[in-house]
């Protein structure tokens, strides 16, 4: 495997003590046809060191996204930080087509004013610019944002830098094991947990609105339960627990039923949940392993994992319930399936040969391909613009979260100093104000 | 309040030895155990194969689940790759639980289905499932009444051996009997 280290201006160099459990990333594998744009670093406030590094969380975005290269910080050749301070042609001799400038200035206390400026480097001109505030501890939320600007004026597509993955953290403790379930921003900071057990927690779903997380917790000893929690007030609820199997939460795109696997009739079957009365509906019927549940996000047809055909497959059917076709043909192992936001395409698990990777079927021309060369990766799941697909890997023995550009050109690590990472979740994105 | 609960599977289990020991002989001692080895005894004749599958293990007492060189005190079962189907050498050990089962329906059993590591986490669950279903299923042909048993699949999440290759895989490919009473 080609694999091009590149540090990531040494942003973890920046981080806290407290913050070292962040994920970090490293790219593992570099892009030809990346766009060259600079990312000066931001005007500091009165010359006093800002507490997050704007213009390294930017550049650090647009690299990780595999559409861009930025600048190296000590090969840029100047760092202007108003309009006038430009000179274009330096820039076009260094073959740099975009360039990012910014400011930070002190409005209150730890109250910031960030603005910033996107230059068309080859006609002479700039793009856009914005002046937004924000509190110390807002500043990587609005680099973000600014990421998302960015990468949308250039690209034409919504960037997808301000929003959260959530996962699952399993680690010994004092001989216990001991299982969270996290939230990060989806570079991996700002790691928070929302809960921690001494039994399995598995399967975090996202609401579509992004503000509550279905997963499956074995807390009751001995049996399992679909809980739903609120991110922000940490308030859950269970939703079921029924003997046997109650797993593979999904929501419909509406956000008022969920589709869950349940054994509760012998079998693990699909079952379809209203969730303002719990009124159940079953799916599917027979002898197989039906399971792992999503919703197209025209909220019109469910992809689910079978075993009916002697291996596990891919199949979709009414999400009424009904006639289910088989969609998967290549390989003996796919499942796992993640929709894309725009319905297109289906990200999975796709075995072969004893090798576990992820691979995309395009559902109109029915072509499969594999993204990964891990043995054993699992639980793919798109970014919200369907840019990138988050996914679980090992490296040592570890479980660690890595992701790729769903063309399969970029690849990425997030590694952790501690514990096995497992199933991310990218989340919807978040309805902006 | 696991401590209590320790100390009342300890009781329930010695008591059910108790009356499966004593019960044969001394009718009319316990009203109790005489109705429920009579329920026992006649959901084990409901079907000719289920009488002689556990009539050759009348020997079995609960006893039998602690003593070291009773077929019964191995509590897990092996499975292949993907499959759920139990072993022609397992299901002699199934018989001998479900007719332990079967002559006391005061015990329970919780069938834990386990996975190995291999591709998808919830259709791990659902093959945990399976196998912890085939295992009741057989228990109940040989007269284990299905109040007596519940299923839980952990999948992959509590692996029996820490590893990534066959020979730990081997050995979390597997349903494990847990002896429990209410």
């Amino acid at each position: 495997m080609k694999t091009i280290w590149i540090t990531l201006l040494g942003v973890c160099l920046y981080l806290p003590g407290w913050l070292q459990a962040a994920l970090t990333i490293e790219i593992t594998q570099g892009v030809e046809g990346a766009v060259p744009i600079a990312v000066v670093p931001f005007a500091a406030p009165n010359g006093r060191q800002p507490p997050q590094d704007v213009a390294g969380i930017i550049a650090a975005d647009l690299a990780r996204s595999g559409r861009f290269a930025p600048v190296p910080e000590q090969n840029l050749i100047a760092q202007p930080v108003d309009t006038s301070q430009v000179r274009f042609q330096d820039w076009r001799t260094l073959g740099v087509e975009n360039l990012v400038i910014g400011s930070l200035e002190t409005v209150a206390g730890n109250e910031y004013r960030i603005q910033f400026r996107l230059f068309d480097v080859l006609r002479g001109r700039q793009i856009t610019g914005y002046s937004m505030p924000a509190k110390s501890e807002q500043l990587r939320y609005v680099a973000h944002r600014i990421s998302d600007i960015i990468y949308e004026q250039l690209t034409g597509e919504p960037g997808a830098f301000a929003t959260h993955i959530a996962y699952v953290i399993s680690d010994s403790k004092n001989g216990n094991k001991e299982y969270q379930l996290q939230l990060a921003d989806s570079d991996g900071y700002n790691p928070k947990t929302l809960l921690t057990s001494r039994q399995p927690l598995m399967s975090p779903a996202w609401s579509p609105d992004g503000r509550q997380l279905a997963y499956v917790s074995f807390e009751k000893k001995g049996r399992a339960a679909i809980f739903v929690q609120a991110i922000h007030t940490g308030k859950r609820e269970e939703i079921v627990s029924f003997a046997g199997i109650n797993g593979a939460p999904s929501w419909s795109p509406d956000g008022r039923s969920m589709a869950i696997t349940l054994s509760r009739d012998g079998n693990p079957e699909i079952y379809s949940l209203r969730l303002s009365d719990k009124k159940l509906k079953r799916l599917t019927t027979g002898a197989a392993i039906d399971t792992e549940p999503v919703w197209s996000p025209d909220g019109r047809s469910i992809v689910f994992t079978s075993d009916r055909g002697g291996s596990p497959q891919l199949y979709r059917m009414p999400s009424q319930g009904g006639r289910a076709q088989r969609i998967t043909f290549e390989g003996n192992y796919n499942a796992s399936a993640d929709f894309s936001a725009d319905g297109k395409s289906l990200a999975m698990v796709h075995g072969q040969d004893g090798h576990y990777q992820i691979a995309v079927l395009d559902l109109d021309s029915g072509l499969l391909r594999v993204l990964s060369d891990g043995r054993l990766d699992e639980s793919p799941s798109f970014a919200p613009n369907g840019s990138m697909i988050i996914y679980a890997t090992e490296t040592g023995h570890r479980g660690v979260l890595a992701a790729v550009s769903s063309d399969g050109r970029f690849h990425q690590q997030f590694s952790l100093s501690e514990g096995n990472v497992r199933e991310p979740v990218w989340s919807p994105f978040v309805t902006r104000k | 309040m696991r401590f209590i609960q320790a100390v009342a599977i300890v009781l329930s289990i010695g008591w059910l030895a108790a009356c499966s020991s004593t019960g044969d002989k001394k009718t009319g001692d316990a009203a109790v155990v005489e109705d429920r080895s009579g329920d026992a005894g006649m959901d084990a004749a409901t079907g000719d194969a289920t009488a002689t599958a556990v009539g050759g293990y009348s020997d079995l007492t609960i006893d039998s689940l602690t003593d070291p060189s009773s077929p019964v005190s191995q509590r897990v079962i092996y499975f292949e790759f993907d499959s759920s189907e139990v072993a022609e050498q397992d299901r002699e050990f199934v018989a001998a639980h479900a007719a332990i089962l079967a002559a006391n329906p005061n015990l329970k059993v919780s069938i834990e289905g386990h996975g190995d590591e291999r591709g998808a986490r919830e259709y791990n669950i659902g093959l945990g499932e399976k196998r912890a279903q085939s295992v009741r299923r057989m228990m109940e042909f040989q007269g284990v009444l299905s109040s007596q048993m519940t299923t839980v699949s952990y999948g992959e999440e509590k692996p029996a051996v820490e590893g990534h290759d066959e020979s730990a895989w081997s050995m979390n490919r597997r349903v494990e009997l847990v002896y429990v009473a209410y």
